[in-house]
């Protein structure tokens, strides 16, 4: 995976393939309907939409550095994390392995 | 003819959305982004656009990664928005112009840039949301020709492509027969990412700079490739190319009049301008 901005992939054509099962659940999420089902059968959800083994372990773990490896685009995975009330405060504090708190002084801090 | 009285550019983070519905506005997080607005309203109501042409990314709601345009041009009597599955509330439609829509297309295709042209195009958060701080209330009083550029699956369009297609586009505007008073929307940025270890990262700086450069010599910024870009300002911090293809359509001499920058509103720099654009004969007749 090329990764030559640190902390940084490109969602670029290799990871647009690699990710493509995955997103498009992701993108299913936009119906609330489908939120439900998810809620209701994640294990049946998944495999609906065909989501490799790697994609599987990501989602069922919640780790979003796990998704972005896996091809999964943040704009469709913040659709994903919704569905557990998680903002992109929670999914920023997830990824750097600080608090959510930590995180939002980390961002205050740049405005300074 | 139609006439190009400016553009505003302005930050869509999607939990504004939520803010507004909760009536957040004055609170002390929520303020120093709002009252940025205040002249934007006043701006607004003294310059009476009849039009905005509004440059945007899409996040996923109208398009998918299966079929995804470089830039698309809207070209429908209105425009829904829809859930987006992030919890923002659903705003009403917004009116179209699609004999303005043909006429831009007609001219951009004339122009080698071979875009898509849709007749259906539902638009989301990254419209909505500017059109809701412009208008509060959704009281909108103009029609819109979206056009949405990828910022989000690479390869992404080049800074100097964005600003030569918001160039072609105010060639157009500007070649309109009907009296008409344009505006020019550019959305999104400023410096911000969501995704990977380096989720947060924000550069005051290079904001900063872009903002300056824009105004009066938006050729300087041409120089910065997708990957400076993605470096610079984070990886959505891309969505800028709606702010260059904004500039790019005043073709006249640009004034900056407005400019509010606040860190951070979600995980964004935050930041809006209004820009004046005055013609030939203007100049002349001032």
């Amino acid at each position: 995976m090329k990764q030559d901005i640190p902390g940084t992939i490109m969602f670029d054509g290799e990871q647009a393939q690699k990710g493509l099962a995955l997103n498009r659940m992701c993108y299913s999420f936009n119906s609330a309907d489908n939120r439900a089902a998810f809620l209701k059968d994640e294990e049946a959800y998944c495999r609906e939409f065909g989501l490799t083994d790697e994609q599987r372990a990501a989602v069922k773990s919640r780790s979003v550095l796990g998704m972005i490896a896996a091809g999964g685009n943040v704009y469709y995975l913040a659709k994903l994390a919704g569905i557990f009330g998680l903002n992109v405060q929670d999914i920023g504090a997830q990824q750097t392995g600080t608090t959510v708190a930590e995180f939002k002084e980390k961002l205050a801090a740049a405005g300074r | 003819m139609a006439k190009i009285i400016g553009g505003v550019a302005t930050t869509h983070v999607p939990s504004i959305g939520k803010a507004i519905a909760e009536k957040k506005q004055n609170d002390p997080y929520w303020k120093p982004f709002f009252r940025g607005f205040d002249y934007v309203h006043y701006w607004l109501a003294r310059e009476k656009p009849d039009v905005a042409v509004v440059f945007y990314n899409d996040h996923g709601l109208n398009f998918f990664l299966d079929r995804l345009p470089t830039f698309a041009v809207g070209a429908a009597s209105e425009y829904k928005n829809q859930d987006e599955g992030w919890g923002i509330p659903v705003s009403r439609s917004i009116a179209g112009d699609p004999a303005l829509s043909w006429h831009i297309i007609n001219n951009l295709v004339a122009d080698e840039f071979d875009i898509t042209m849709c007749q259906e195009m539902l638009v989301d958060h990254a419209v909505t949301i500017p059109m809701t701080l412009m208008w509060p209330g959704e009281k909108w009083t103009v029609r819109i020709v979206p056009i949405s550029i990828n910022t989000v699956q690479h390869p992404l369009p080049s800074v100097k492509r964005c600003l030569n297609l918001g160039r072609s586009v105010g060639r157009a505007v500007q070649s309109y027969p009907q009296e008409l008073r344009v505006m020019i929307v550019g959305t999104g940025g400023l410096s911000h990412q969501l995704d990977g270890k380096r989720a947060g990262f924000i550069n005051k700086e290079f904001d900063q700079l872009c903002m300056d450069k824009l105004v009066g010599e938006p050729e300087a910024l041409t120089r910065y490739s997708i990957h400076d870009l993605v470096e610079e300002s984070g990886a959505q911090g891309v969505e800028f190319l709606n702010w260059m293809a904004m500039r790019g359509a005043l073709t006249g001499q640009v004034r900056e009049v407005h400019r509010n920058y606040h860190i951070p509103i979600s995980n964004t720099a935050a930041a809006t301008v209004v820009l004046e654009n005055h013609d030939e004969a203007e100049r002349r007749a001032a």
